[in-house]
């Protein structure tokens, strides 16, 4: 094609010349006036008297079960911000700018999206909420590497996101975003909460053999929990990889008996965990004894999905859990009445931190006084409050994570209903869970701190 | 023009006009309207349909003209876009120089495995290159975490080197650009109570889709391209008159993962995240749909079938039983409830259904394609009869496309 190289070029000249026309004529982000009223300056800046918020939760894949209870909590959220329903927990948060007129007087509107629990359709769905929707939060989803992108994109495309269900510790560690904020807790967490009560119900010589889902959520949560036993003095036997993709696990569980190890720590979520538990005591693991000891089985993340679909098997193994229904403190109780007045059965834990995170945007925009995600930023770094259902909470303001009371649960040996799974063993006390913002396992895989970086409006 | 025949520049002419007047004939329902929820003119979607469009254009090299149908050409495209994020974060965000590398990757990549999967044919090299993007896509979710980012992917972080940009300004975050031209930057037109909206990204994804679509008009009609078809219609007979296919079909297959890795750094370009996900099989799926919905073998169907997709996946997905009851408000209650619960399966997280049933429909009544639909309707006006008998093999009729 050599004879056509000089007309190729002109093309490409023609072509250059058009996008730097394009350039010439296109000011910073959006500058229509049709798009801001009132508020200005920032991205999305609600017109009219209503605020779009953005839902954007896994409606098919994996996590569907938890995305629809999301939803149902988000809808929640939605119709007490407005003033309707009971008020749910507005009445027993301990901050009280929240009247029931939706949020700074404009009446909430809500889009959804399907994140299918995919990066890049969770993208999608959110850069269309904010492009086309002209929604001013994003939030939802229900796992880190979805967290972690989406977050990415809040903080380029200068909107505040409220992460949903993501345990993983790099979403406010190495991930951290300064428009992005979690309420749920994290692996450090889960190790942190667990530990002195594996040591005290089984002892601190125990060997243990970690079986780890093969992604970022798994690699943090078995550092987490093998660091935290470590220092109580187990003793780590091994620790192997399971693709995600795994259902049967027989091969993985047959060279723990061989192995000496006496515990067996399951760092899987979701389905993986439902069949890695099955084949555990289907191999009669629990019944075994070794060094002496009875053999022991622990789940770092339990959730109430999560145990109904083990069934029988989760009776009497540990796990740690964000928030759990039967919890008798007066937010819990006023969220599970409401949430089960409109739903018939009692909310998950994924639900309840979707619903916590859309009270603690909406109060923050009124207590700033402005939907501008610096001054929300500004209302919710370092902000304490009490009444939804973890206690007292802090939102720490170096990397915009909750602080908050963790729950060591135990699989229940008689439930009472088909939700009654878990019983609470312990309320870990928020001291015991703290760490500081450099501490090593928030920091990147080259030892680095990451910055949070500043805020962004996105105007 | 440009050594095209009349009828093919009359076609990409059309094709030139269409992409860059997308912002305003995709949003055809003013914002307030009720109809807004199928507005498409919005960034992201309308870089998606070029991207894809130019994904699917190169895929059509291999399957529609060779008939070998790759099941793994997604492994390509999630290759140039870690070429592409890598470049980014250690060079520059400036996207000439990620874009060339994620077509240099692509290219090597799909060499290697073109080399070894075109020793078969059929359903045997499908499976092999669903095998190879399989592998490709378990590396990158696990065991090639330090290079991929596992499950949470790659984004530029502000402390990544990026050797020829220097320092960023404090509470500055990198942005993809042009030489300084940022990909997210857009101008609204606001006319009346429609708002259109023209996007620095999307103009430079649609310029590289003609030049792409350009190459591919080139490529048809070369002694290349014929080349290419002879491996369709009949391999063995080429084989007796002492033609060797392999040069030529590694050609088509290697051209066609440099295009998927075009649009896989593209997708960096105007989304900066890459991840393990865009490798999966259902990936490699969808541009086979694409490619089979638009009409394989034709030159623009490939395009209409990955804007269809994307479409449905981006605009039918985000309808909800509020959206829905809105929508019925006029019908008596009981009305509306019977309303809202016959489409709601087929919308909000039905869309793969709808998608299905398109599918389906498209493939018993039009097997060649939504390209074999518009020939027909364009046959019912047309004086011309029977001129159509090499559209389906070979070219689109610019008629019908018109």
């Amino acid at each position: 094609m050599s004879e056509r190289k000089d007309l190729t070029r002109r093309r490409v000249l023609k072509a250059g010349a058009t996008a730097t026309a394009a350039g010439a004529v296109t000011p910073y982000f959006f500058t229509s006036p049709a798009l801001a009223d009132g508020h200005e300056g920032f991205r999305n800046a609600p017109k009219g008297d209503t605020v779009t918020l953005g839902f954007n939760v896994p409606q098919s894949g994996p996590y569907a079960d938890e995305g629809a209870d999301e939803l149902r909590a988000y809808e929640l959220a939605v119709e007490h911000l407005n003033g309707g329903g009971d008020g749910g927990m507005m009445g027993t948060f301990s901050s009280k700018a929240l009247k029931g007129n939706g949020i700074l007087g404009k009446k909430v509107a809500y889009v959804t999206g399907d994140t299918q629990t995919k990066s890049d359709a969770a993208r999608a769905s959110a850069r269309s909420m904010i492009e086309k929707d002209g929604a001013i939060m994003i939030t939802g989803g229900s796992s880190s590497g979805v967290a972690v992108a989406v977050q990415a994109l809040c903080q380029e495309a200068g909107i505040i996101f409220m992460a949903g269900l993501t345990h993983s510790n790099d979403t406010t560690g190495k991930d951290k975003k300064a428009n992005g904020f979690r309420h749920f807790f994290n692996s450090y967490m889960s190790g942190a909460a667990l530990a002195p009560v594996l040591a005290k119900n089984y002892g601190a010589d125990r060997k243990a053999y970690h079986l780890t889902a093969d992604y970022n959520w798994g690699y943090t949560t078995e550092q987490a929990v093998q660091e935290s036993t470590e220092a109580l003095g187990w003793e780590t036997v091994a620790a192997v990889k399971t693709p995600l993709t795994q259902t049967d696990f027989s091969s993985y569980i047959a060279p723990v008996l061989q192995s000496g190890a006496d515990t067996l720590v399951l760092n899987h979520y979701g389905g993986n965990m439902v069949n890695s538990l099955t084949n555990a005591v289907q191999f009669g693991l629990r019944d075994k004894q070794v060094n002496g000891k009875d053999f022991q089985i622990v789940v770092p993340l339990y959730s109430r999905l999560m145990a109904k679909g083990a069934g029988a098997n989760v009776k009497g193994i540990f796990g740690s859990t964000n928030w759990h229904w039967s919890l008798p403190d007066e937010g819990s109780k006023a969220f599970v009445k409401s949430f089960g007045t409109k739903y018939g059965f009692p909310p998950s834990q994924a639900a309840h931190t979707c619903y916590v995170q859309t009270m603690l945007y909406a109060d923050a925009a009124e207590r700033a006084g402005t939907f501008n995600p610096c001054g929300i930023v500004e209302a919710l770094e370092g902000f304490e409050f009490d009444g939804l259902g973890n206690g007292k909470t802090l939102y720490r303001a170096e990397d915009h994570q909750c602080f908050k009371d963790v729950l060591v649960v135990k699989g229940k040996e008689n439930p009472s209903s088909e939700f009654d799974l878990l019983e609470i063993v312990e309320v870990t006390p928020v001291d015991q869970v703290t760490y500081a913002p450099d501490h090593p396992q928030m920091r990147d895989a080259e030892g680095n701190v990451v910055p949070i970086g500043t805020c962004n409006p996105g105007a | 023009m440009l050594s095209l025949n009349a009828r093919d520049f009359q076609l990409l002419l059309f094709v030139a006009a269409i992409t860059m007047l997308a912002p305003i004939f995709l949003n055809p329902f003013p914002v307030d309207s009720s109809l807004a929820q199928f507005n498409g003119g919005y960034p992201d979607l309308m870089q998606r349909f070029v991207i894809f469009g130019i994904f699917a254009i190169g895929f059509n090299i291999l399957f529609g003209l060779t008939g070998y149908l790759s099941f793994g050409h997604a492994a390509f495209l999630g290759a140039g876009s870690y070429a592409a994020i890598w470049m980014m974060k250690l060079l520059t965000m400036n996207i000439i120089p990620a874009i060339i590398l994620s077509i240099i990757v692509a290219g090597l990549f799909s060499l290697a495995v073109g080399f070894i999967s075109l020793r078969r044919s059929g359903i045997y090299f499908s499976i092999l290159t669903l095998a190879f993007a399989q592998m490709s896509y378990s590396l990158a979710y696990s065991v090639l975490t330090p290079i991929t980012g596992g499950e949470t992917g790659l984004q530029p972080k502000l402390n990544d080197p990026r050797i020829l940009d220097g320092e960023l300004a404090a509470g500055e975050t990198a942005r993809a650009n042009l030489f300084g031209l940022e990909m997210g930057s857009s101008y609204d037109l606001a006319v009346g109570g429609w708002v259109f909206t023209f996007n620095v990204g999307y103009y430079i994804a649609a310029i590289c889709m003609l030049l792409a679509f350009y190459a591919s008009i080139r490529i048809f009609r070369s002694p290349f391209g014929l080349m290419l078809r002879a491996v369709k219609s009949n391999q063995n007979r080429l084989g007796y008159t002492g033609v060797s296919t392999r040069p030529y079909t590694l050609a088509a297959f290697v051209i066609s993962g440099m295009y998927a890795g075009v649009a896989g750094g593209l997708m960096v370009a105007m989304d900066t995240q890459a991840g393990a996900e865009r490798m999966f099989w259902t990936a490699s799926g969808e541009v086979v749909l694409m490619t089979i919905l638009g009409g394989a073998g034709t030159l623009i169907g490939p395009v209409l079938g990955a804007g269809m997709i994307k479409y449905m996946e981006n605009i039918i997905s985000k309808i909800n039983t509020t959206i829905l009851e809105a929508w019925f408000a006029w019908a008596p209650d009981g009305l509306q409830d019977v309303l809202v619960s016959v489409i709601y399966p087929f919308v909000g997280k039905g869309w793969h259904l709808t998608l299905g049933l398109v599918f389906m429909l498209v493939v018993i009544f039009l097997p060649g394609g939504l390209m074999e639909g518009f020939e027909k309707i364009g046959g019912l006006f047309s004086r011309k009869k029977g001129k159509n008998s090499d559209s389906v093999a070979g070219s689109a009729s610019p008629a019908a496309a018109e």
